[in-house]
């Protein structure tokens, strides 16, 4: 090693680099290729050399899926930059295929022009054919509007660890830090934090430590020394300069949702009991917390779906606040349980990290179709307060803020996250738990006058008497209670009187929630993008991309769901035409419609891709086209 | 808290709510109400420490008649909430009260989960064979041939015996009763209390509107003794009304068979002594159903290993409720922006 290194020094190319504001890199190969773990190595590496970022894991349903196949594609985008970053980006500057495969599924989104690194080492007559190349694409004019980067990887891989005593086998698996390496060196990022990573990652293995950072160095050291294009010496991206100072870390969705439901346990005074069942996208919530005992956390996994959120239901009687998480098929079982917490006026939160429906659907790729099941998908009439989280760090914010109406109100509320949100990364200035405000939770310990259904009149939350208090005992079910006293009643009345209650509690949130605001733009004129959830980076870049030529358009982007914000009739009125786009047949649109009579159109896409901004873009400007 | 201080010794009254009891004239769950008062009595229950959690059925009713807490869910849940109880409040002394649909059909994965975790509570299968609430259809217990409105022509199925279902769900602690059995009852109960871990509990429970007198083939006074054995560890195997038939483990059949001490060489040497502690004894307990054998009651098992209670009482060991919230979001890489 210490030889080829003083070679590569020798060899080290004077390099002006091409400055560039922002790229797209998309790491594509087989599911077992590491492009994941590729992927977040890059992008820790870029976080920490202060650069804007949005990440896009997109990966198929199957662990490892059948070798060389075009659906056992698993990718990984990222988009960095010195400006301010909102999407993983519409196309990529820079892809990587590690076999025909991932060539033949991700060149369609590759930029006229953008660079393409193959590995001509997995390009056997085989693998071209289940890729369904009838010829070899790099002999034929398939590529021909793009730059193409030749290596065989697999041998370059071999011979970088071929003195560590790896089988071939294990070898082989470090190609893709020998790919990292090279493209760490095409955008001149540091990589000692991926070497740290490694060492780490696999103490006690050395060897395989060791074989990995040789074959990211060796990587690095190729693209360093060797003529990669015609001219091309590497790209530039400066740190970002409009960054707000303080302590920042990348997060993904899944993290800072975890976090953001233990940080609004602590605040509410309460343990937090988490029951789940394991499900895609939903699993990492699952997994983040049962490592967080000793912020009492207690996690339980639960036998199924339902036993899941009956367990949260049975911790919060308890005194805990219980929470469940899953995604929409398992949301679907807990129907009826949360039913009951909606009835028993106990605090749940209830997460649904959705995915591309019905039934299994695509359960990697993400959709917004669960609003509807969310909003209305119980028995009876059984109001419940529903929330969405817009990005990876704002899920931090908003498990909070259920926490905080789940304990105050004494209901259920559905946090939707989705496919998108949940896996992807972002950089995150870290808030000091010391600044937020607390919610603690007073159990009722005064048995004069109580019964189980005694309201705040404020808030028309019931009271929360625990077991364990001494003179409270009580029992509340799934029956119709008694409006007076909490007792079983089949009264008519009182039936109506409670399902009042219930409905005008839920609607009374709106009165302790921010009114809505315009995101950019005038809050009035003729057109607004109305947004909720995973949809805020790709509309926020397209209507500020629009306004900065000039196009009267306004991003209005929502977090309540139910109840929807008090003053959203009247600020949505203020414009000639509303447009909504949405991961789904048109959801919102519909609640929207029927909320307030408004001719709202919508932009629906069901693809399992998040919307480009050129998507946005067009519509929007067609939208225009009409009003004049 | 707060100051009131509970009476030094309650009486069985003092457990009982002032709701009107809605079950039928003559049904079983009377009986088993007032031997759950009494054990709670006698075992100097704290009420705002007791729960009662139940999911849906006749038996499912029973937590509005308890004065302690109670939580009356959904259909077949009713062990998945009671673990949620736990989880929040380990030391709350809980029951859950069940019947053979909710607990073995439509509740069947949970009861399955909750015997195998081992959760500290004690479960109460009220078996009447029949859905009562429902009005009459046949339940997983419901013998072959039991003729109801949706089997007019009789079951064609199989029924579930609950305590082999509990013993091969790997229950530590599995009795049975019998919902007349007024002397025996209480004592089922406490010991089914004192047991750490899931206590199981099937007690057989006349319904006098859809199923009445179906247990009359071991229940019935004429028969009972013959019918029945009251197993008690340490004790021979012996029954009927004198006392002098016994169970000899058959060495070729690996069954039992009945003997009848000074008949045919019979002696009591031969008579099989119960242990509570052998799972594969309390196996043959649980399924002599068949003519000819004497049904179980008693503690057909009782076998302590540590409750889930306790194993996670050694997760959370090392957890301090006070683990710092910045710290945790401050774990792993990060960078500052001057």
């Amino acid at each position: 090693m210490a030889a080829n290194t003083a070679i590569q020094k020798n060899l080290t190319k004077t390099t002006t680099r091409q400055h560039l504001d922002s790229a797209v890199v998309r790491f594509a190969g087989d599911s077992g290729d590491g492009m994941q773990i590729t992927g977040g190595q890059f992008t820790l590496a870029t976080a920490l050399s202060g650069k804007n970022l949005a990440t896009f894991p997109d990966f198929p349903a199957e662990i490892r899926a059948p070798a060389g196949t075009t659906f056992g594609v698993s990718s990984f985008q990222i988009n960095f930059g010195t400006k301010t970053i909102k999407t993983s980006g519409d196309e990529f500057d820079v892809l990587v295929a590690m076999n025909p495969a991932a060539l033949r599924v991700e060149i369609k989104d590759l930029k006229i022009g953008g660079i393409v690194i193959v590995d001509i080492g997995a390009f056997s007559k085989r693998n071209l054919r289940k890729a369904g190349f009838e010829t070899d694409p790099l002999e034929s004019t398939f590529l021909g509007r793009y730059r193409v980067i030749k290596l065989d990887i697999s041998q370059l891989t071999l011979d970088a660890v071929a003195d560590l005593g790896l089988s071939k086998k294990e070898a082989l698996r470090c190609k893709n830090f020998w790919t990292l390496g090279y493209v760490f060196w095409m955008f001149g990022q540091k990589r000692q934090t991926t070497q740290d990573w490694l060492h780490s990652k696999f103490a006690t293995r050395e060897d395989i430590a060791n074989a990995n950072i040789a074959a990211l160095n060796a990587g690095h050291a190729l693209a360093e020394t060797s003529e990669v294009l015609d001219g091309f010496q590497g790209y530039a991206i400066a740190k970002a300069h409009n960054i707000e100072p303080g302590l920042y870390r990348t997060v993904t969705g899944g993290e800072a949702l975890s976090w953001g439901l233990a940080a609004g346990a602590r605040l509410a005074d309460l343990k937090m009991v988490f029951c789940s069942y394991p499900i895609t996208p939903a699993s990492p919530i699952l997994h983040a917390l049962s490592n967080m005992s000793e912020h009492n956390v207690v996690t339980f996994q639960a036998e199924d779906e339902i036993a899941a959120a009956c367990a949260a239901i049975g911790a919060s009687y308890g005194g805990s606040l219980g929470v469940t998480s899953s995604s929409g098929p398992g949301v679907a079982l807990k129907g009826e349980a949360i039913g009951l917490a909606i009835s028993t006026e106990l605090p749940l939160v209830i997460v649904n990290t959705q995915r591309a429906g019905p039934s299994t659907g695509l359960p990697t790729k993400t959709e917004q179709s669960d609003l509807f099941q969310s909003v209305f998908g119980r028995n009876g009439d059984a109001p419940l307060v529903v929330i969405a989280a817009r990005s990876p760090a704002d899920c931090f914010d908003a498990a909070i803020e259920c926490v905080r109406i789940a304990t105050k109100y004494m209901t259920p509320v559905i946090l939707l996250s989705d496919g998108y949100i949940g896996n992807a990364a972002e950089p995150w200035k870290i808030p000091d738990f010391d600044d937020l405000d607390a919610f603690p939770v007073t159990f009722r310990t005064d048995p004069e006058g109580f019964h189980p259904f005694a309201r705040d009149p404020q808030t028309l939350a019931r009271t929360w008497a625990v077991p364990g208090t001494p003179g409270l005992e009580h029992r509340i079910g799934g029956i119709e209670k008694h409006y007076d006293s909490g007792h079983i009643s089949y009264d008519p009345d009182n039936h109506q009187k409670m399902t009042d209650t219930r409905a005008n509690k839920i609607l009374g949130v709106a009165n302790d929630i921010p009114e809505q605001t315009v995101e950019s733009g005038p809050n009035h004129g003729k057109l607004a993008v109305l947004g909720w959830g995973s949809t805020f980076g790709p509309i926020s870049r397209a209507v500020s991309n629009l306004q900065a030529r000039g196009v009267e358009v306004s991003h209005i982007h929502l977090r309540h769901i139910w109840p929807l914000p008090r003053n959203l009739g009247g600020l949505l009125g203020g414009f000639d035409r509303l447009m909504i786009p949405e991961m789904n047949t048109g959801q919102l649109l519909t609640l929207i419609r029927s909320e307030y009579l408004i001719d709202a159109q919508g932009l629906n896409k069901v693809s399992g891709q998040p919307f480009k901004i050129h998507e946005l873009e067009e519509a929007i400007e067609a939208r225009l086209e009409d009003v004049k | 808290m707060n100051s009131i201080m509970p009476p030094t010794k309650l009486t069985a009254k003092d457990f009982a709510t002032d709701q009107e009891v809605r079950w039928c004239p003559g049904c079983g769950d009377y009986a088993i109400l007032k031997a759950v008062q009494k054990t709670l009595t006698d075992i100097e229950a704290t009420p705002e420490n007791t729960v009662f959690v139940s999911g849906i059925g006749c038996a499912a009713r029973f937590p509005y008649y308890m004065e302690t807490y109670g939580f009356h869910t959904i259909h077949g849940r009713a062990p998945a909430f009671a673990t949620g109880v736990k989880l929040a409040n380990p030391d709350l002394d809980v029951w859950v009260v069940s019947g053979d649909g909710d607990a073995l059909s439509i509740g069947g994965n949970h009861l399955l989960h909750l015997l195998r975790r081992n959760v500290d509570l004690q479960f109460l299968l009220f078996n009447n064979e029949i859905y009562g609430l429902t009005k009459g259809q046949y339940s997983p217990t419901s013998r072959a041939g039991t003729r109801s409105p949706s089997t007019p022509k009789g079951s064609i199925e199989t029924p579930l015996s609950a305590t082999q279902f509990a013993l091969g769900a790997g229950a530590r602690f599995v009795a049975r009763g019998i919902d007349s059995q007024q002397k025996q009852l209480p004592g089922l109960l406490k010991r089914a209390h004192a047991h750490q871990g899931t206590s199981f509990v099937e007690i057989f429970q006349n319904c006098i509107v859809y199923n009445d007198g179906v247990f009359d083939d071991f229940t019935a006074k004429s028969v009972a003794a013959d019918r029945q054995i009251y197993v008690e560890h340490g004790q021979p195997l012996l029954f009927g009304a004198d006392n002098n038939k016994g169970l000899r483990m058959n060495g070729d059949t690996l069954a039992f068979e009945v003997i009848t001490i000074g008949e045919g060489g019979g002696c009591l040497e031969d008579v099989h002594v119960h242990d509570e502690t052998n799972r594969n004894l309390a196996t043959m307990l649980a399924q002599m159903s068949e003519p000819g054998l004497p049904v179980a009651t008693g503690i057909l098992y009782c076998n302590p290993a540590p409750s889930y209670e306790q194993g996670l009482a050694g997760l959370m060991e090392t957890a301090q409720s006070s683990g710092d919230i910045n710290s945790l979001l401050r774990h792993g890489h990060t960078w500052t922006v001057d």
